[in-house]
């Protein structure tokens, strides 16, 4: 059995890292009340809610933190006609905070998600870990068998070339969950009493090409080197699919990542998930999901962008091409959400114009 | 799987003896080396009788041993930490697991003694998912699963080739490493085995490794020798090299490789610094191998290890004989060293 961490009486962070250069996105379509175990750590940081679904529910976020909410009302004003590429009743709706915000790291947690202790039963701050990640070098190019060579107490092994140890920069951090795993509906089903009770203490560099299912419920990134990829698709109300959002961002990323030299790292930080999914509902919404990923995953592994490419974006619309010439034939929903890419792309630098980017770069 | 459904006659450990002495050793693994066979190979260049303690159920070979199958020109093929690849050579086994004579079991958190020969035939016997990378890394394992979005098809997982353990206290970090960390000790103990994906190269260490012998055998090549190679790890690149070329050929044949648990307790031993003062040529030679494994390609028709392994020597031959004399001495050897294979294991 694990628990979530007591975080009564911990002090709220004196020396949070980067305050100025981090927004916090969170998806709620109930209440933020999560937020009260979490002051320890976020409360120095700003927010970004994005409100799915009835705009007219009034969301109450705790005392003391700094916010902005936008609900679909806000969307459709900010986006005009482009809002069509943001989803509705989905938390893929998240990906609107990523692009109306104007800072250099995103740190995006889901609001059934709790603080996580470690073996030695401290409270994890995974915000702090995830800083860390991403501020240090990645190692895509070599596996290192002691993991995360940067880590206090850890190194490069016997053999690891010397050329390599420099590392990339790290685009993504992909945290974990204890407690409720991320399971799909099938797994659910067959699994209902099954919890991940193992700390497993280390954070890697997911290889070069090689593919993951990226989860959005602890989940940072870079917002200036992946930013306008971090699109988490078409999904909810009107569309024929749920819950594969944050993978298709995920194989999305890692794929434009490995063309342009980034890092991916998984693993620490932990948080404790507290909130099982209906396994039914789960299923109807990922059905043909698990269909289309068997002619999904062959495309991206097979995906190859072109020397040409060489920003985010102009990476993105090529792969938003490939997507509809190689998928549109799979179901006419690709046909859509290869559209809805370039939507995005057009609202993403329409949000955030290159002369405002690069004096937002630095803090 | 459990530890209680393993087959232990299908089992050899084998241990390359550097050390004469090999009662702390064996002692120190008598509960975890019970019921196996053991295969002991004694480093050609060590003059001191070995002292091997009562109750083991193993076979010793020795340079004598060597000459009478290679004919006395070959033996330097296996001195120093090469030993243990006559071991492989001549075992009629499925599996083989390998340990350095300077480690001793490690304790997980909880305190409890790591039975390592079981973590290992564990991880053999289940299958590695290299085509995609499972987040909850093993998920055959206790408690753990595949996660969602992990592709349906690619579940069964493939036939596992290696499994390559870690060690506490005393890393496999090089001589520049160790010696500029002087400290450093390992005591990082994580909780995990994952596969390593396909086309991901590794450094894999042959301080504590297993592998299937039956499905891969013959491409774990005793090769690389570095011209001042000594008797400390760190003066050593041989199980690096083998390590790139198993590897390699493990995802040209579609098997996977696993790392991660077993730990084992690396004692000290030797001195880092005075390792620093050979000129270190390992590092030259990495840097040649990284490029070279990244765009190998081996025939489409080579599908049995044995012709990997050769397709693989013409290819070091022909791309990084010119480089290094060193180079064309393991490619040499990888040949001289299917001969061999297929002249001992002929019978069957």
């Amino acid at each position: 059995m694990v628990e979530p961490a007591n975080t009564v009486g911990i002090a709220v962070n004196p020396t949070p890292l980067l305050t100025d250069e981090l927004d916090i996105v969170i998806p709620t379509i109930r209440n933020l009340d999560f937020l009260e175990m979490w002051r320890p750590f976020l409360q120095p940081y700003h927010l970004i809610i994005v409100q799915d679904g009835d705009p007219s529910k009034k969301i109450h976020v705790p005392e003391g933190y700094d916010y902005e909410l936008y609900n679909r009302n806000d969307i459709n004003r900010i986006l005009g006609p482009k809002a069509s590429c943001i989803s509705f009743k989905d938390s893929a709706c998240r990906c609107f905070g990523y692009m109306v915000s104007k800072k250099k790291y995103i740190f995006t947690i889901d609001d059934d998600c709790f603080v996580a202790k470690d073996p030695s039963g401290k409270a994890v701050n995974a915000l702090e870990q995830h800083i860390k990640n991403l501020l240090c070098p990645s190692s895509p190019f070599f596996f290192n068998t002691l993991y995360d060579p940067y880590r206090e107490g850890a190194d490069f092994v016997r053999g690891y070339p010397f050329s390599l140890r420099e590392g990339v920069s790290t685009a993504v951090s992909h945290g974990l969950w204890l407690n409720i795993p991320d399971y799909d509906a099938p797994t659910q089903l067959v699994k209902p009493k099954e919890r991940n009770t193992r700390y497993v203490d280390a954070v890697m560099t997911i290889p070069k090409g090689t593919l993951f299912p990226m989860c959005g419920m602890n989940l940072a990134f870079d917002r200036d080197l992946i930013g306008p990829a971090m699109y988490f698709g078409l999904m909810g109300d009107g569309q024929p699919i749920g819950r594969y959002d944050d993978m298709w961002a995920g194989w999305c990323i890692k794929v434009i990542c490995d063309h342009l030299g980034l890092g991916v790292k998984t693993g620490l930080p932990y948080i404790y998930h507290s909130k099982a999914s209906n396994p039914f509902v789960n299923l109807k919404k990922e059905y043909k999901g698990i269909f289309w990923q068997e002619e999904i995953i062959p495309f991206f592994q097979n995906a190859k962008l072109s020397k040409e490419a060489t920003t985010v974006q102009q990476c993105y619309i090529e792969l938003s091409k490939m997507v509809k010439e190689k998928l549109s034939s799979l179901d006419p929903y690709f046909d859509k959400l290869a559209d809805a890419m370039v939507t995005w792309i057009e609202a993403w630098d329409e949000l955030n114009p290159p002369a405002a980017a690069a004096a937002n770069g630095k803090a | 799987m459990s530890v209680a459904e393993i087959n232990k006659n299908e089992v050899d450990i084998v241990i390359g003896a550097l050390n004469a002495d090999l009662t702390q050793f064996l002692s120190s693994w008598r509960t975890f080396f019970s019921g196996f066979h053991l295969i002991v190979v004694k480093d050609p260049e060590l003059k001191e009788e070995l002292n091997i303690p009562e109750g083991f159920d193993v076979d010793v070979y020795t340079k004598t041993d060597m000459e009478k199958v290679l004919g006395s020109t070959n033996s330097t093929m296996f001195s120093g930490y090469s030993c243990r690849y006559f071991g492989y050579l001549v075992s009629k086994k499925k599996y083989i697991v390998s340990i350095d004579d300077d480690c001793v079991p490690a304790k997980d958190p909880q305190g409890f003694l790591v039975d390592a020969v079981s973590q290992h035939v564990i991880n053999l016997e289940t299958p590695a998912t290299p085509l995609f990378f499972n987040t909850l890394y093993d998920p055959y394992c206790e408690g753990a699963d595949f996660v969602r979005g992990y592709p349906f098809s690619l579940r069964s997982g493939v036939p596992c080739a290696a499994s390559c353990g870690l060690w506490l206290n005393l890393a496999d970090l090089d001589a520049p490493t160790q010696a500029l960390k002087t400290e450093q000790r390992n005591t990082s103990y994580v909780d995990a085995v994952m596969t390593v994906p396909a086309k991901a190269m590794l450094p894999i260490s042959g301080i504590n490794i297993a592998f299937n012998r039956e499905l891969v055998g013959p491409a774990l090549v005793p090769a690389l020798r570095l011209a001042g190679e000594g008797k400390v790890r760190w003066e050593t690149l041989e199980d690096v090299w083998c390590g790139m070329c198993l590897k390699h050929i493990s995802d040209h044949l579609g098997y996977g490789v696993k790392t991660g648990k077993p730990y084992v307790w690396r004692n000290e031993r030797g001195d880092a610094v005075e390792s620093l003062r050979k000129k270190w040529e390992g590092m030259k030679l990495m840097e040649k191998s990284v490029p070279f494994f990244e765009s190998l390609k081996l025939p489409e028709s080579a599908l049995k290890v044995e012709d990997c392994v050769i397709e693989l020597a013409k290819a070091v031959k022909e791309q990084l004989g010119s480089d290094d004399p060193a180079f064309t001495q393991a490619a040499d050897a990888m040949v001289k060293w299917i001969q061999l294979w297929n002249s001992v294991n002929s019978s069957g």
